[in-house]
């Protein structure tokens, strides 16, 4: 029987820009994550309040840790972002599918503002796999921009900004048609209307993660459930959050 | 260790704690966690004679001590349940299980019922005449004494199995709905559904919800759920499983001296996939520090008061 809860103590904090934070997790539960693209719900406080936990994105793990960044954009965000270094947190981790197709010969992972931390893990995770990756990484301006060192370390990076500060000024998609960047197959995440540009832009050979309010997170309260072509619906927390770009609806 | 083994029509259950519907899909998603026999039944996803995908996102908001949703009866459909959904769960859970049914339409309540009632793992049916969410029949069942006796003497009359019916709490007087199930035939109540509430966006002024309005639970609703039970249980002749916020095996124990025969945990194995075992445990520290040999030594301890 797989055991998916472990109370996990952090280990580093740091604020990248304004509002996002990087924090790093340590402890056993962060094995049971088996791809790039899962996610951990968190029970920010061991009060009633707030009272449902909030599911995060994976930057980074190995069998002992977990690094997730995060922006400060209410009540839980917020409190997490107060924790210290040494505090522990009820954490549920290795929630969704997450990303398993790495068969690619020239992959490009596509992120945008606070989705660009799972394409860091799935970007390593590519590489491994011998695959060519790029990254496009989208902020709304310079003063946004994270982790672009980081992923410049992995892969070619290329930044694009809503007004141009940095990079090519405009989406993502711009960023992509600019720089006349090749790929067999694209894995995307950020919010609801960049995914669904890309599935509009490239509806085949694509990967693309989903975010919803949830109830729970492991498939119980049918709170994330989105219409897909492929079935009536599938749970963002179970059969998500990565979709195929074939079976996206979009509004769906 | 106290005696926790509770007998309620068509459940002989090994404790009285009970996942609530909504809150525990068919079961079979918490299997991942522990080992889903130690619970004493478990109440199914609400289930439709017809599929349902159920209302747009968001579904779910938050509020103090408790969540708002609106999921609008997501399911299958009572076929798929029972040849797809059911045989997953048959090699996990080895005790009777409790179908919740819904519906719009008499007709709809009845079909479901017959058809599922006939299934060898549904010890009971619970009617939800109160889901506060989909927008023809369901609740309007369940706000009208009248029309809720109706649909339980309908549902009665072809079931197989035991009838419970599932109140809602957005209502004048409560006694008088439990009154005329039970006069209609039912052989048990369940309450309390969710209460019926908002959200909204201060920025935009637009509800969070894209229903408007959701069915609120959590440990929030937990004294308005105490004060129903007491006053039902007291009124009836029938068992009451009582649920509305249940988060520990002392809520637990409360809910049943309120009145309650068994009790249902929703909201919580939300927020925490092992609260059921951890109720169980817990129910059983606190009667042996009681000294109480058997859980029918409190069901209704408040009603001497």
């Amino acid at each position: 029987m797989k055991n998916y809860q472990g109370m996990m103590t952090i280990v580093s904090k740091r604020e990248l820009v304004k509002d996002v934070f990087e924090m790093v997790l340590e402890g056993k539960a962060a094995r049971f994550i088996q791809a790039p693209g899962q996610f951990i719900n968190i029970k920010i406080n061991d009060s009633l309040q707030p009272y449902l936990r909030r599911p995060m994105s994976i930057c980074d793990y190995d069998d002992n840790h977990i690094t997730m960044i995060f922006k400060v954009v209410g009540e839980g965000t917020k409190i997490l972002s107060q924790k210290n270094i040494g505090d522990q947190l009820d954490c549920l981790t290795g929630l969704g599918n997450g990303f398993q197709d790495f068969q690619a010969k020239k992959a490009i992972v596509i992120g945008g503002g606070l989705g660009v931390p799972p394409m860091y893990k799935l970007a390593k995770t590519l590489k491994e796999q011998g695959v060519e990756v790029q990254a496009v990484l989208g902020f709304n301006s310079k003063d946004d921009v994270f982790y672009q060192e980081e992923f410049m370390d992995i892969c070619p990076t290329f930044l694009a900004t809503m007004d141009g500060s940095a990079g090519v000024q405009g989406t993502v998609l711009d960023a992509i048609q600019a720089h006349q960047l090749v790929f067999d197959k694209y894995y995307a995440c950020g919010p609801e209307k960049m995914l669904d540009a890309c599935v509009m832009a490239y509806p085949e050979n694509g990967y693309l993660s989903f975010e919803a309010r949830m109830g729970c997170g492991f498939g119980a309260c049918m709170g994330c459930s989105c219409k897909v072509k492929t079935k009536p619906y599938k749970r963002i927390c179970v059969e998500g959050p990565v979709l195929m770009s074939s079976e996206v609806i979009i509004g769906g | 260790m106290a005696n926790l083994r509770v007998q309620l029509p068509g459940l002989d259950m090994k404790n009285p704690v009970i996942p609530a519907s909504g809150t525990f899909g068919f079961g079979y998603e918490f299997a991942k966690f522990y080992d889903i026999n130690c619970l004493g039944s478990m109440m199914l996803k609400g289930t439709t004679l017809e599929p349902r995908y159920g209302n747009p996102l968001p579904r779910i908001a938050e509020g103090p001590s408790g969540m708002l949703n609106a999921i609008g009866l997501q399911n299958p459909g009572v076929d798929a349940v029972m040849s797809e959904e059911l045989e997953k769960l048959r090699p996990l859970y080895t005790d009777k299980v409790i179908a919740n049914i819904g519906g719009s339409a008499i007709d709809d309540y009845v079909e479901t019922a017959r058809r599922i009632s006939a299934h060898d793992m549904v010890g009971a049916l619970e009617l939800n005449i109160s889901c506060p969410n989909v927008h023809a029949g369901g609740i309007q069942f369940g706000t009208n004494p009248e029309m809720a006796g109706e649909v339980t003497r309908a549902v009665k009359a072809v079931s197989q199995k035991p009838v419970y019916v599932k109140l809602s709490p957005n209502v004048t007087d409560i006694v008088a709905m439990a009154k005329a199930v039970e006069e209609a035939g039912a052989d048990g109540i369940t309450m309390i559904n969710t209460l019926i509430g908002m959200r909204f966006d201060i920025k935009t002024g637009k509800p969070i919800i894209a229903n408007k309005t959701g069915g609120y639970s959590g440990p929030a609703i937990f004294p308005v759920a105490l004060r129903m039970v007491y006053q039902v249980s007291q009124a009836v002749s029938i068992p009451v499983i009582g649920m509305g916020g249940i988060a520990s095996g002392k809520d637990a124990i409360e809910m049943m001296i309120a009145g309650a025969s068994a009790v249902a945990v929703g909201c919580q194995n939300l927020i925490d996939p092992y609260a059921c075992p951890k109720i169980i445990e817990e129910m059983n520290e606190i009667l042996d520090d009681m000294g109480i040999n058997d859980i029918h030594e409190i069901i209704g301890l408040s009603h001497q008061w």
